[in-house]
């Protein structure tokens, strides 16, 4: 069973955990990612480890309460435990060797992005960052982006913080005024990510993305979580979840992600049935 | 000395309905009562030659037990198969007989073999009804070994140790302890409260089973040793899924065999109330024709399908799974599309899938594996219609531990190398066993891999100290 030490609402749909899984903490990597069962009979939901601290032996996640097992998580509090959390798995973010990056975040994949910047920085590279949410009161780790990064923009959908627009007119402004990037690595909602590379193809610029798809296991056991990358089928558990931006087909990633979306529906009603009821 | 039973044919196995069971998920072979299983025992011949313990791979002492049967001692005989197996409930059911023990019954030679598994699995059942005693914990002799994964090949080291008097740990990736007796057999063949029961027992005498613990991730085999394991063996299975990379196979509906049996069973998606979403679907293709399809085809019926196709490239003859499965699948209104080899998943305007198109077979001459060939008709191509399809076409070892343990040689399918029976790497200290070693195989395979091992690593431990 793993403790939550802190439990924190970044915003109405976005929560940070710190969760006691010392083992865990002591092998994470940025863009790696843990699995969660809330309780004995839950669902296995992968989530990307937001943070950890080997010392004290936590591992946070950042999660959008979106669907039944979100939802479920959310219920637990500081004090409680989840069931089930395990990892380190997949592949660790490459980071060796780049001098000059841009990270782009878009909402809730901001959580993932955030480890990457902060650990470019530490290592030297030049961070600029990008991160965009629908309006100022989805914003999340605005702070602590701005410590690691020489610049920083900040886009909303509405205009309502930072600059209106999407996160890809930052970006190609950036690119525009002459920065020379190594790398973009851009982590969000597959809309995003893809029209992000849709951009830096444009001029040539790599970019490595994080993909989330539905997965069971996280050891390579199941395949659900296939993807087609360069014409060839890759599991995001094993052979992610980075991929290069260029070569992943996101279309056929989009149409796979809405494979439950009426189970996931119900079980959204389901539990707020259960909630309803539990307050009445 | 009890009457022998000179009946030519076996006591059958008293079944559920097939129009019932291929509704529930409740286990299809109810088992022998009492009264069936001493009749049966005593058409055993009790012969000299014994060439049923030679088919045995963990060697059980068949005569022996079965006599016990005959006389009413379930006791005794029990107490004659936990000698040699760790899990007699799970193999009495889930064994290859007819290819082992049974395929070379001397009573087999004029007439049906005598129903080794089906006793087997009696004894089993009756101890574990009738039987209070806990298992006694062995005496510590001081040495730790670690164990990767928890499926047929780990619980037995584990369990063989454990009675040696080691202290052992097994790493479990998922959350559950069983290994593909858990995640890939369904409930209706293998109820997961019996392997469950076989997991308590070796917890009973002091094994430790740790879940959510990945092997190559969290910790490495180097690892173990640093933390004071004499000995680690590699359990880990063969659980990558094989596609078979034709057009549509990305498609919503497309399922590998093991993302849907774990879903049915691990998750327990066939409960109304499971948080784990399977696919309703109502006509479904299974592509491949070993158990693993089987089970496939067997749990979508069992949870609605109305047309269920087995889609194989070779013959009836030539299917690889046991001829109990093939029957009972049949009997249960799965339809056998042999001969058939699919080219393309087909796929509806929002990207589900509609139907799979398949190009008829023929056998042609034998291959390098001794079947004949199968050779695609020209022209016979034709489509089903399907909302789903199940892959089920092999299997191959998992790389998290292979890529993390350095100097462990492996061949070009990923197969851990061992040298010879007992299992041994390439790493001094390091055993492997199971699917690992050998590729998708069976539970009691793997199950006499882990039994070996256990030795070798005995005889390793003790030479060193």
């Amino acid at each position: 069973m793993f403790k939550i030490l802190e439990k924190t609402a970044l915003n109405p749909t976005v929560t940070k955990m710190v969760v006691n899984a010392p083992l865990i903490a002591r092998k994470a990597e940025p863009g790696q990612f843990i699995i969660f069962r809330a309780t004995e009979d839950g669902e296995r939901v992968p989530l990307t480890i937001a943070d950890f601290d080997r010392e004290k032996g936590t591992v946070t996640i950042i999660f959008q309460i979106v669907g039944g097992a979100t939802m479920e998580l959310n219920t637990l509090e500081q004090g409680d435990c989840i069931h089930d959390f395990v990892g380190p798995l997949g592949v660790p973010s490459h980071v060796d060797g780049l001098k000059k990056v841009c990270v782009v975040g878009g909402g809730v994949g901001c959580a993932i992005a955030y480890p990457i910047a902060k650990k470019l920085h530490n290592l030297g590279c030049e961070v600029h960052s990008v991160v965009g949410f629908r309006s100022k009161d989805l914003l999340i780790l605005e702070d602590e982006f701005r410590a690691v990064s020489d610049k920083l923009a900040v886009m909303t959908d509405d205009g309502s913080y930072g600059e209106k627009g999407l996160v890809t007119a930052a970006l190609e402004k950036l690119i525009t005024e002459g920065n020379k990037y190594d790398e973009v690595i851009a982590i969000g909602p597959l809309i995003m990510m893809k029209f992000v590379c849709a951009v830096t193809k444009k001029y040539g610029v790599k970019t490595v993305v994080s993909m989330n798809p539905i997965m069971i296991d996280g050891t390579g056991m199941c395949g659900g979580c296939r993807l087609t990358v360069g014409g060839e089928t890759k599991f995001a558990c094993v052979d992610g979840p980075d991929f290069d931006g260029h070569q992943v087909d996101f279309d056929e990633a989009m149409s796979r992600g809405a494979m439950y979306r009426d189970f996931e529906q119900k079980a959204r009603d389901e539990f707020c049935r259960l909630m309803k009821k539990e307050v009445e | 000395m009890a009457q022998r039973n000179m009946s030519n044919v076996k006591c059958p196995m008293p079944s559920q309905d097939p129009k019932v069971r291929a509704r529930n998920f409740d286990e299809v072979a109810t088992g022998y009562t009492y009264e069936m299983a001493v009749d049966e025992a005593r058409r055993c011949l009790n012969c000299k030659n014994k060439p049923c313990v030679g088919a045995c791979p963990v060697a059980i002492d068949i005569p022996a037990f079965i006599e016990r049967v005959a006389n009413e001692d379930m006791d005794g005989a029990f107490e004659i198969i936990s000698r040699s197996s760790a899990l007699p409930a799970v193999c009495g059911r889930v064994c290859p007989q007819e290819n082992q023990c049974e395929g070379k019954c001397v009573r087999g030679i004029k007439g049906e073999s005598v129903g080794i598994g089906r006793l087997e699995r009696f004894v089993a059942d009756w101890h574990r009804e009738h039987s209070d005693e806990t298992p006694e914990m062995p005496k510590s002799n001081g040495h730790k070994v670690a164990i990767i994964g928890a499926g047929p090949s780990g619980l037995t080291a584990a369990g063989d140790l454990a009675k040696m008097g080691y202290k052992v740990t097994v790493y479990e990736a998922l959350h559950t302890a069983g290994g593909v007796l858990v995640y890939g057999i369904p409930e209706f063949r293998l109820p997961k409260s019996i392997v469950q029961k076989e997991i308590d027992n070796l917890k009973a005498i002091g094994v430790d089973i740790e879940t959510n613990m990945v092997i190559g991730k969290v910790l490495t085999v180097d690892e173990l040793f640093e933390m004071g394991n004499e000995a680690v063996f590699i359990g880990s299975g063969a659980g990558l899924p094989r596609f078979m990379n034709i057009p549509g196979e990305s498609l919503k509906g497309v399922y590998s065999a093991n993302e849907y049996l774990t879903r049915v069973n691990l998750m327990k998606a066939y409960r109304p109330d499971s948080k784990t979403p399977i696919k309703k679907s109502a006509k479904v293709a299974v592509v491949g024709g070993g158990n693993v399809a089987m089970d496939a085809a067997r749990s979508a019926m069992r949870l609605g399908a109305d047309t269920v196709y087995i889609v194989y490239r070779r013959g009836m003859e030539e299917l690889p799974a046991r001829k109990e499965e093939v029957e009972h699948a049949m009997e249960e209104g799965i339809i056998f599309k042999t001969l058939n080899n699919p080219v393309e998943i087909l796929g509806d305007e929002n990207g589900f899938v509609r139907g799979i198109r398949c190009i008829e077979m023929e056998l042609g001459e034998p291959d390098a594996s001794g079947r004949r060939r199968p050779v695609e008709k020209p022209g016979s191509e034709f489509e089903l219609e399907v909302d789903t399809v199940i892959m089920s076409i092999g299997t191959s070892p998992n790389p998290l531990i292979r890529s993390t343990t350095p100097g462990l040689e492996t061949n070009r399918h990923g197969c851990i190398i061992t040298n010879g029976d007992d299992g041994l790497t390439s790493r001094e200290g390091v055993y492997a066993g199971g699917d690992a070693v050998t590729g998708a195989a069976t539970v009691i395979l793997a199950m006499g891999a882990g039994k070996n091992a256990a030795k070798a690593i005995d005889e390793y431990i003790k030479s060193k100290n």
